[in-house]
């Protein structure tokens, strides 16, 4: 088995002053009320600490002098003490959230609207995996970061300076015999830290190994029964569960072992202050209750110490996560051009490529000198085999690319001056893959645009014939599509989509028929709702249907790339070039089928 | 086990001492005491700390690590149970949630048998210093101890709520990950839409649910943490008011007050232990059942009583006697007879789900025939042992499953003792050696998530290859040659026949080319035989295979006519 470093979490630095400067610009919104839980945080701290001095007070000036008034009093006043400091500590826990949780909600915010406006090259590039987990686990860590790292920091630091200076006060010889121990605390913590991170680090990873195994042979688990693999299997399991036990078993060897050396060490501290602590006493230069207080103080010690190893972790992995955060959010968004188009209803719909080409990469060219010009209101279907270059060129159109030479024009205006996101409003797109959104049938046709009335909605379903299957659904339009639209077939699909670009009542209308076969009556409904999709608008088409070819104004024939023949279905077959070769191939069956219908 | 309960018994006892030791040195501080004696108690205080330390070290490492242990076991059993179970056991069962019980379930059985018991049984031995206590002054003791069955009360129900809170704010992240999934997912068309602000909007709609549910817990943990530092405060409280006023009345030591705040500082934490650890116990009983679910369940397909362990080799012949299958309400096959002799090989054609690779599932019992009977040398094939059954097999699934291991690993996974020699010859059978000796590291590339991904054909061949190592007596091939293009098929085809010459083989396919020379061709459809016979016998028939057949010309027709397209405009 090798060790792979994508599986481990690579931690770095704890802090990054650069990282922390554009992490602190989030609570900026919030500034005063980090200020108020800061405050909170101080005023708790403190109550925290009266608790040993007020014990101390009841010993040395009631319980002594024989006051059972005066030691009421005192614990009156800490029983109120205690009220008080449960109040602060819930407003704090409360407040730190409240200010992490709405820094993160607009740090998911910008984020993911800033990923929205990336190009899609960049798209191409980032599986849609690693995105998502920049929205939201790397948010998660910086969250947990922000409420229970930064400011519980302060917390532990003023706890300290409080318990070292109350004992400084109370006898400054003793708090100084009973610090000699601290050296000591602080070492064991932060090599027991030490140690564990890495062993956690470990066992990470080997859990990971033991699911992976268990996943790869569940999903698998027929070809080990055929090939009787399953004592083999079983060994190799085995093997993975082992080595993880026994790196838990050595975790559990430094907790069994930390726990007791920090009782050590606070004992230490007691039996100090006992000693030395008990000789003042006798001189008179201590109290009784001091003594006592010394003691308890000396406990409390522990805990922030404890704490502030912990943040460390945490302060390591939130970095890292701002790192990967950041680093996206540097990246350019779409370029936003000025508008220079006229308003959307005035679009007229006229399109020109001239001396287009356009490659992926370098200078892997897939579209070459491509020009035409498609007249307002014309429908044009391209054409070719597999691979020819359609569906780049539309992408191109849309400002998904941008062309790597020559320009493209909309109503006279180079589309590179115009902002991808007005460009975009003119033209109805349906995609080969149909992309169904989670929610309903009606929000799907509508998306998220609340100017089209469901009236509209309902309308343009009409029209393209998707209302008798919606209609059939439990809750009509209302009804929840399954996620990526499972439970709907491929033409219902399709059919769902048109009623989309329907609705949405674009200018042009960009269509990249899809392949796949359906039965014969969604056939035809799909048909008729096409032609009503292209009526009245310029429609650019890809086209795999005959229907499609033949209703067409002009067909544009694409191969490797290049143009190759132009003109109406009629004029092209007779030319028995190019264009009739594909129309055996892929369009002669369809009229067979049809003459048969 | 027993030996940590003792542990925790003797770590309990010995610390016990150290609060004894300071009120004596208190105590003895009020009377006359010199730096000697002080020195005696602070050596004292240190050898109990030294001693408890070491029984609580002792403590931990039996205690939890038994749990570690008990995990270990469970999951390897775990394993080895699901490495039993039949196909139909996986139809039931998917992936994710067998995943969940042996990640999630097992965590939460381990914490009971680790933690749960060492705290449970710690609170339960740490009464000893309230029976201390109540040795100093009962009526003390007793109303210092008011605010905790208080404390474990609040624990444990505010515990239950942060599960459940736990588990909400679970759901909705999984929420926001799949919008942020679906979004990225749609780039194309939310961009082609301008839906980028209504996405937008939707999003923060979630992360605003994902706000309050989270603000909703952080109210109950601050409730939680904010009672508890008050209840262990009162506890402080009580005993200075009344302990004090019995120092000051003389009934009562000032050794022994301190004494008293410090055995109450250590039953603290055993007690808010026992609120969490009900907690952990109520989880437990319920993942316990969950994986006790699976346990119960009797893997079907194994040796019975009729197996006739002798048997050690099969000669091949195989007969289905109307053989009739379903899954749950859906029947998949109807009433299939069917002889292939030794030696020949039988082709199985039709549409996607008439019921082939159920059929062919049944010969190496993956799936167990329902009614009728399948026969291997004349005899049922549930007296062959499963061993010698599959070991007698050579199975291509219709899905390509390979594991992350190496290509050399994978061709020889149901032979472990093939020589390098071997598995290069199965890769020359299955016409994969070639490409296998194109990558960098040849047979030892990695396959999978940490090395690469073959082509589709590619993983057919793999496969293909690992079937045919073993020399199998009977070769069943479930559309395994889709993804291969058909001049390879064709080289495939022709080196198989070689080998298999002894052996039986049944190929399922819906190309005509890899069927046609079958000895016997049989058309299914809904489950049902409808034609069979050699290829010139269905030929002449006209019937279904014929259609099929005349489809199939046309489209290698077209196909031959694309590859010669090349038109200047």
């Amino acid at each position: 088995m090798s060790h792979n470093v994508h599986e481990e979490d690579v931690l770095g630095k704890a802090y990054d002053g650069r990282l922390m400067r554009r992490l602190l610009a989030y609570m900026r919104p919030y500034k005063f009320y980090v200020s108020l839980a800061i405050l909170v945080l101080l005023l708790s701290s403190f109550a925290q600490l009266a608790g040993p001095y007020l014990t101390k007070l009841g010993i040395d000036n009631f319980i002594a002098q024989g006051n059972a008034g005066g030691l009421r009093t005192i614990c009156v006043l800490y029983l109120l003490i205690l009220m008080v400091d449960a109040i602060f500590q819930f407003c704090e826990t409360y407040l730190v959230n409240w200010i992490g949780q709405k820094a993160m909600f607009d740090m998911r915010s910008q984020i993911f609207a800033h990923i929205q406006s990336l190009p899609i090259p960049y798209f191409d590039r980032n599986p849609v995996g690693r995105l998502v987990t920049r929205v939201t686990t790397d948010v998660s860590s910086l969250h947990q970061m922000l409420s229970s790292g930064a400011v519980a920091i302060f917390g532990d630091i003023f706890k300290l300076v409080g318990i070292v200076g109350v004992l400084l006060f109370l006898n400054w010889k003793l708090a100084l015999v009973t610090f000699s121990v601290l050296p000591l605390l602080f070492y064991a913590t932060f090599l027991f830290k030490r140690l564990v991170r890495e062993i956690y680090r470990v066992i990470r990873l080997r859990i990971a190994r033991i699911n992976t195994f268990l996943q790869e042979n569940v999903s698998g688990m027929s070809v080990v029964q055929l090939f009787r693999r399953e004592a083999t299997n079983f060994n190799k399991f085995d093997r993975l569960n082992a080595e993880h036990r026994d790196s838990y078993l050595q975790t559990i060897l430094y907790y069994a072992m930390f726990f007791p050396v920090v009782r050590l060490i606070s004992s230490l501290a007691v039996a100090l202050i006992v000693w030395y602590g008990g000789g003042r006493v006798i001189q008179g230069a201590l109290t009784f209750g001091g003594l006592v207080a010394f003691i308890q103080y000396a406990d409390m010690f522990f805990r922030p110490i404890m704490d502030l190893s912990e943040k460390y972790n945490l302060m390591q992995s939130a970095m890292a996560s701002s790192e990967r955060i950041f680093k996206i959010m540097d990246e350019k968004s779409e370029p936003w051009a000025v508008n220079r188009l006229h308003p959307r209803p005035n679009c007229r719909g006229e399109i020109e490529f001239r001396n287009v080409w356009f490659a992926y990469k370098n200078d892997d060219f897939v579209l070459e000198d491509i020009s035409f010009h498609v007249r307002p209101g014309e429908k044009v279907a391209f054409v070719g085999a597999t691979g020819a270059g359609k569906t780049s060129l539309l992408s191109l159109l849309l400002r998904y690319y941008d062309t790597s030479r020559g320009e493209i024009f909309l109503d006279g205006v180079n589309i590179q001056e115009i902002n991808p996101r007005d460009l975009r409003r003119y033209f109805g797109m349906v995609m080969q893959d149909i992309f169904i959104f989670d929610g309903s049938v009606a929000r799907n046709i509508r998306l998220e645009d609340s100017e089209i009335t469901d009236e509209q909605v309902r309308n343009a379903a009409r029209d393209v014939h998707a209302e008798h299957f919606i209609e059939k659904l439990p809750q009509q339009y209302e009804h929840a599509v399954l996620e990526r639209g499972k439970g709907l077939s491929v033409g219902q699909r399709q059919l769902l989509s048109f009623a989309r670009a329907l609705a949405h009542d674009p200018p042009i209308l960009i269509l990249d028929e899809a392949t796949s076969s359906v039965d014969t009556e969604t056939e035809l409904l799909i048909q008729d709702a096409l032609q009503r999709l292209m009526q009245n608008r310029t429609s650019l088409v890809v086209a795999h249907r005959l229907s499609t070819v033949q209703n067409s104004d002009r067909i544009i024939v694409l191969h490797k790339g290049r143009i190759r023949e132009i003109g109406s279905h009629h004029e092209l077959l007779a030319r028995r070039g190019l264009y009739h070769q594909l129309y055996q191939l892929q369009y002669a069956q369809q009229e067979r089928q049809q003459a048969m219908v | 086990m027993l030996l940590g309960c003792w542990f925790i018994v003797m770590t309990n006892l010995v610390a016990l001492l150290a609060p004894w030791v300071l009120k004596h040195a208190i105590d003895d501080l009020k009377t006359e005491i010199n730096n000697a004696v002080l020195l005696k108690y602070a050596s004292l205080i240190v050898a109990v700390a030294l001693v408890e330390g070491a029984f609580r070290f002792l403590m931990r490492k039996t205690m939890i690590g038994v749990s570690r242990h008990i995990e270990y076991d469970l999951r390897n059993d775990f394993f080895a149970h699901l490495q039993k179970m039949s196909q139909s056991f996986y139809r039931e069962f998917k992936t994710g949630d067998l995943m969940a019980r042996a990640t999630n379930d097992l965590e939460a059985v381990r914490q009971v048998t680790g933690p749960a018991i060492m705290y449970s049984v710690n609170t339960l031995f740490s009464m000893v210093y309230f029976g201390v206590m109540i040795y100093i002054d009962a009526k003390l003791a007793l109303l210092a101890l008011l605010p905790f069955p208080l404390m474990a009360l609040i624990v444990n129900r505010l515990a239950q709520r942060l599960n459940k809170a736990h588990r909400e704010i679970q759901t909705q992240f999984a929420a926001i990950t799949s919008k942020v999934q679906e979004n990225l997912s749609g780039i194309r068309v939310v961009k082609a839409y301008v839906q980028d602000q209504g996405e937008l909007r939707q999003f923060q709609k979630l992360n605003n649910q994902f706000i309050d549910l989270n603000l909703s817990m952080t109210k109950t943990r601050g409730l939680m943490m904010a009672s508890m530092a008050l209840l262990v405060g009162l506890g402080d409280v009580i005993v200075l008011w009344f302990g004090g006023g019995k120092v000051i009345a003389e009934t009562l030591t000032l050794g022994e007050l301190v004494a008293f705040f410090a055995y109450l500082g250590m039953l603290t934490w055993p007690m808010i232990a026992l609120g969490w650890v009900i907690n952990l116990f109520q989880q437990g009983a319920a993942s316990m059942a969950r994986l006790d679910l699976i346990f119960d369940l009797e893997p079907e397909i194994n040796d019975g009583k009729n197996t006739d362990l002798s048997l050690e080799n099969i000669r091949g012949d195989i007969e289905f006697k109307a053989v009739s299958f379903s899954y749950a309400e859906n029947q998949v096959l109807k009433d299939i007879n069917l002889t292939i002799k030794h030696g020949t090989t039988l082709a199985l054609v039709g549409p996607t789900g008439s019921g082939k690779s159920t059929l062919i599932n049944l010969i190496p019992r993956l799936l167990e025939t329902q009614e009728g009977e399948v026969l291997l040398d004349g005899r049922p094939i549930a007296e062959i042992p499963l061993a010698v059954l599959r070991s007698s097999i050579g199975y291509v699934p219709q899905e390509t499953f390979l594991f992350s291991d190496t290509i050399h690993a994978n061709i020889k996974f149901g032979v472990e003792s093939a020589s390098l020699e071997q598995v290069e010859d199965a890769a020359e059978v299955s016409q994969v050696r070639a490409d296998i000796h194109d990558f960098h590291k040849g047979f030892e590339t990695m396959l999978g998530e940490r090395g690469i991904n073959l082509s589709g054909g590619q993983k057919q061949r793999t496969a293909i290859a690992r079937a045919v190592i073993s020399n199998p007596k009977i070769l069943l091939l479930d559309d395994s040659l889709s993804a291969v293009d058909t001049y390879t098929e064709e080289a495939i085809l022709k080196r198989l026949r070689d080998i298999m010459r002894e052996r039986t083989s049944i190929i399922v396919s819906h190309r005509i080319s890899t069927v046609k020379d079958a000895d016997q061709i049989v058309f299914l459809e809904d489950g049902q035989i409808r034609e069979s016979g050699t290829h010139h016998e269905l030929l002449r028939k006209g019937g279904l295979y014929a259609r099929l057949y005349e489809q199939q010309l046309l489209e290698e027709a077209l196909e031959s006519f694309d590859m010669t397209e090349e038109v200047e405009p």
